[in-house]
């Protein structure tokens, strides 16, 4: 087991040509922890992996692996492994051969080479396939020869370029958990790029979210779900319902919000948000489906919000109301099933509720399209 | 497939009329142009040099006196082997083979960057380059080749004018013109098996192992290399197998004193009129070609289909 190397991308701009891939990113990440890059297509993920890599250099800015000036260094000198999206396995070298080949480039014999081969298809529970030729495994087992291929260099730091999105569901499940069963083995850190939200939040430690080549938020799996400092991430990330409006009054890091059609709501500010919200502001408003409740007591004021139900969907776990809301938009309810009969059907006028604690107000933004 | 047969299937897949035409174009093509020609002249090569009068009369008969001729020589001389002829035979195989190594030195550079870049304009501008100069026919390129590698050619001009000599050097007698005319003949025949089959080689791959620390030479000794097996093999068939049996540029641009063997067959089918003589020429050249060609793919373990790439 290594001790982890910190990566820390200081002002890093990259440009092609005229377009700009990458804006200003600042990112920390610490030694021997599991951070993802997460966004939607063409937002520069890639474009990221490949800067700390070494394939391509940043137009400004820094990019320092263990605390070392990456500048001028080249992909063959940095201690970076990058587990490519299509795998990019050699097709005509045998599976104990892709394995070791940066033994090969060190060298290193070819008995030594076999034996440690052998250790890794162990690792990866391929023992015995070591013969076989790349394109004579499943998917799954091609999977974890890239990443035994990969950490045969006994890199610092592992790179992953989506790797799981060509697998189907079940298997993409069951890689996730061991992905991050060997990161936790090996102690080194990994950087791993995906669009998926689910399986930044389920593997990592950090997450920064992007969009169109800005990082708009790094934290924990919690804080980013949770508390978005960004329309764009509250909307990317999981399922919100967001409400239009001006702020009328702000106390205490709470405000009031009069929307357009559910009148004044009362919330959370946004974390990030905190102290550049001013009264009279145009704001969002973010509510997730499971916050959202039939209210009790329909009577009190405030913090109500008034809709017709125009379908419901039942999943087992939860059923979903979908009910109409701003703009044509609809306001999705999700209620855990416990058995209950339900109180919700067709065409009935519903007055739900929130916690306002769970409900996040952010300055006007862009949101994610679906 | 397997229960309906291969011949069922063809016609079931292109129709009657379209699988009769094909069957037949390939079947004249195969046999009216290839087979019965070299059916004909191995026949040839068997027979006796006759004056046409007794050709089907009784001294008409199978006789392997041309292949002996080319191994012993004339009956009766000194010398116990066809030394001359033997020699010509073994430099042009030799020759060919150089030209062969030469184009696939200069072309694999070339089928690589070609095929591993984006297919941009520029590429698309420089094949273009390198097929425009087959729009001119053979004979006027190696004229061409001919005065530029002459005594005072632009060659020659051009190394004296730079001081690097001080008189001409002979291009021509040294063979130079003649390796450099034919390398450059088939230069397109070199460069696009390669090229194609490299534009088909994931650049993933080539990035992975650099990332590996891979040093250049590595990469393509163990990646791109054995990835373009295929398309090199092909390319050097068709090189070898056409500089062995180039006429044209050894006429023109050999030295005076180094024959090409097809000049050879030329010359016994043509002032000779021995067609026999020539017949029994040609197919030990064309033999032993393929006979070289066949172990090189066995030594290269490369398998016949990928020839068709
Ligand atoms: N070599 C290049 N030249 C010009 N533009 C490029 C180049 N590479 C990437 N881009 C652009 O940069 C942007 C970001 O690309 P990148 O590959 O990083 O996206 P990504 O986030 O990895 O997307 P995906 O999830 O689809 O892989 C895209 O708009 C792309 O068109
Ligand atoms: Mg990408």
């Amino acid at each position: 087991m290594k001790d982890g190397v910190s990566i820390e991308l200081q002002d890093v701009w990259i440009r092609f040509g005229d377009f700009v891939a990458v804006r200003e990113a600042n990112v920390h990440i610490d030694g021997g922890s599991f951070f993802s890059f997460l966004g939607p297509s063409g937002c520069g993920k890639t474009t990221i992996l490949r800067s700390v890599s070494g394939f391509l250099d940043p137009s400004e800015g820094k990019i320092l692996i263990g605390g070392k000036d990456m500048a001028g260094i080249g992909p063959n000198k940095r201690p970076t492994a990058l587990i490519f999206q299509n795998l990019a396995l050699f097709p005509l070298m045998k599976v104990w051969e892709n394995i070791t080949f940066s033994l090969e480039v060190q060298g290193v014999g070819k008995a030594a080479r076999r034996k440690r081969a052998d250790e890794l298809l162990d690792m990866i529970a391929l023992t015995g396939q070591g013969d076989k030729l790349p394109s004579e495994l499943s998917g799954g087992q091609k999977q974890r020869v890239a990443i035994a291929r990969a950490l045969c260099a006994e890199p610092d730091v592992l790179l992953l370029d989506e790797p799981l999105s060509a697998l189907d569901l079940k298997l993409r499940q069951h890689m996730r958990t061991e992905l991050r069963q060997i990161q936790k083995r090996v102690g080194i850190t990994f950087i791993y790029i995906t669009h998926d939200q689910g399986e930044a939040l389920t593997m990592s430690d950090s997450i920064a979210v992007m969009r169109h080549g800005i990082i708009d938020q790094i934290s924990d799996g919690e804080a980013i779900y949770d508390d978005p400092a960004t329309p764009f991430v509250a909307s990317f990330v999981g399922e919100n319902n967001v409400f239009r409006g001006k702020v009328k009054s702000i106390d205490n890091g709470m405000a009031v919000v009069a929307t357009n059609r559910t009148g004044d709501l009362r919330c959370r500010i946004g974390t990030a948000a905190l102290g550049n919200l001013q009264t009279g502001d145009d704001a969002m408003v973010f509510i997730r489906p499971e916050a959202l409740s039939i209210a009790a007591d329909a009577t009190d004021a405030g913090n109500h919000i008034k809709a017709l139900v125009i379908n419901e969907e039942f999943e087992g776990l939860a059923y979903h109301v979908f009910l109409e809301g701003d703009a044509g938009k609809e306001i999705k309810m999700s209620i855990t099933n416990q058995g209950k009969a339900r109180e919700t059907s067709m065409n009935k006028e519903l007055v739900l509720e929130f916690n306002p604690e769970q409900a996040i107000v952010l300055p006007f933004g862009e949101l994610a399209s679906e | 497939m397997k229960s309906k047969g291969f011949m069922t299937d063809f016609f079931e897949r292109n129709g009657l009329a379209l699988g009769l035409y094909l069957v037949l174009a390939v079947g004249f093509w195969l046999v009216i142009l290839i087979i019965l020609p070299q059916l004909s002249m191995l026949d040839f090569s068997f027979r006796h040099h006759l004056p046409p009068p007794e050709m089907g009369g009784p001294k008409d008969v199978y006789t392997l006196e041309h292949y002996k001729f080319l191994v012993l020589g004339a009956q009766g001389s000194d010398a116990s082997y066809n030394v001359v002829d033997l020699g010509v035979f073994a430099r042009t195989l030799f020759a060919a083979l150089f030209v062969t190594l030469l184009d696939l030195a200069l072309c694999y550079p070339l089928a690589y960057y070609l095929g591993q870049s984006n297919g941009g304009g520029f590429v698309r501008v420089l094949v273009l380059l390198l097929i425009i100069p087959y729009w001119v026919n053979e004979i006027l390129r190696a004229f061409a080749f001919r005065i530029i590698f002459g005594d005072s050619g632009v060659i020659n001009e051009m190394l004296m004018s730079m001081g690097v000599i001080d008189a001409p050097l002979d291009f021509i007698r040294e063979n130079i013109a003649l390796y450099s005319g034919l390398g450059y003949a088939y230069i397109l025949l070199m460069i696009f098996p390669i090229y194609n089959v490299i534009e088909s080689l994931d650049r993933n791959q080539i990035e992975a192992a650099r990332d590996m620390g891979s040093p250049w030479w590595r990469i393509h000794w163990r990646i791109v290399i054995p990835y373009a097996k295929p398309g090199i093999s092909s390319g050097c068939t068709m090189v070898f197998m056409l500089s062995a049996g180039a006429l044209a540029a050894p006429q023109i641009l050999g030295g005076p004193s180094s024959l090409w063997f097809t000049q050879i067959i030329y010359q016994w089918f043509n002032q000779g009129g021995n067609w026999p003589r020539g017949a029994a020429y040609a197919i030990v050249l064309l033999s032993v070609c393929i006979i070289i060609v066949l172990s090189m793919m066995r030594l290269f373990k490369v398998k016949m289909g990928d020839l068709g790439k």
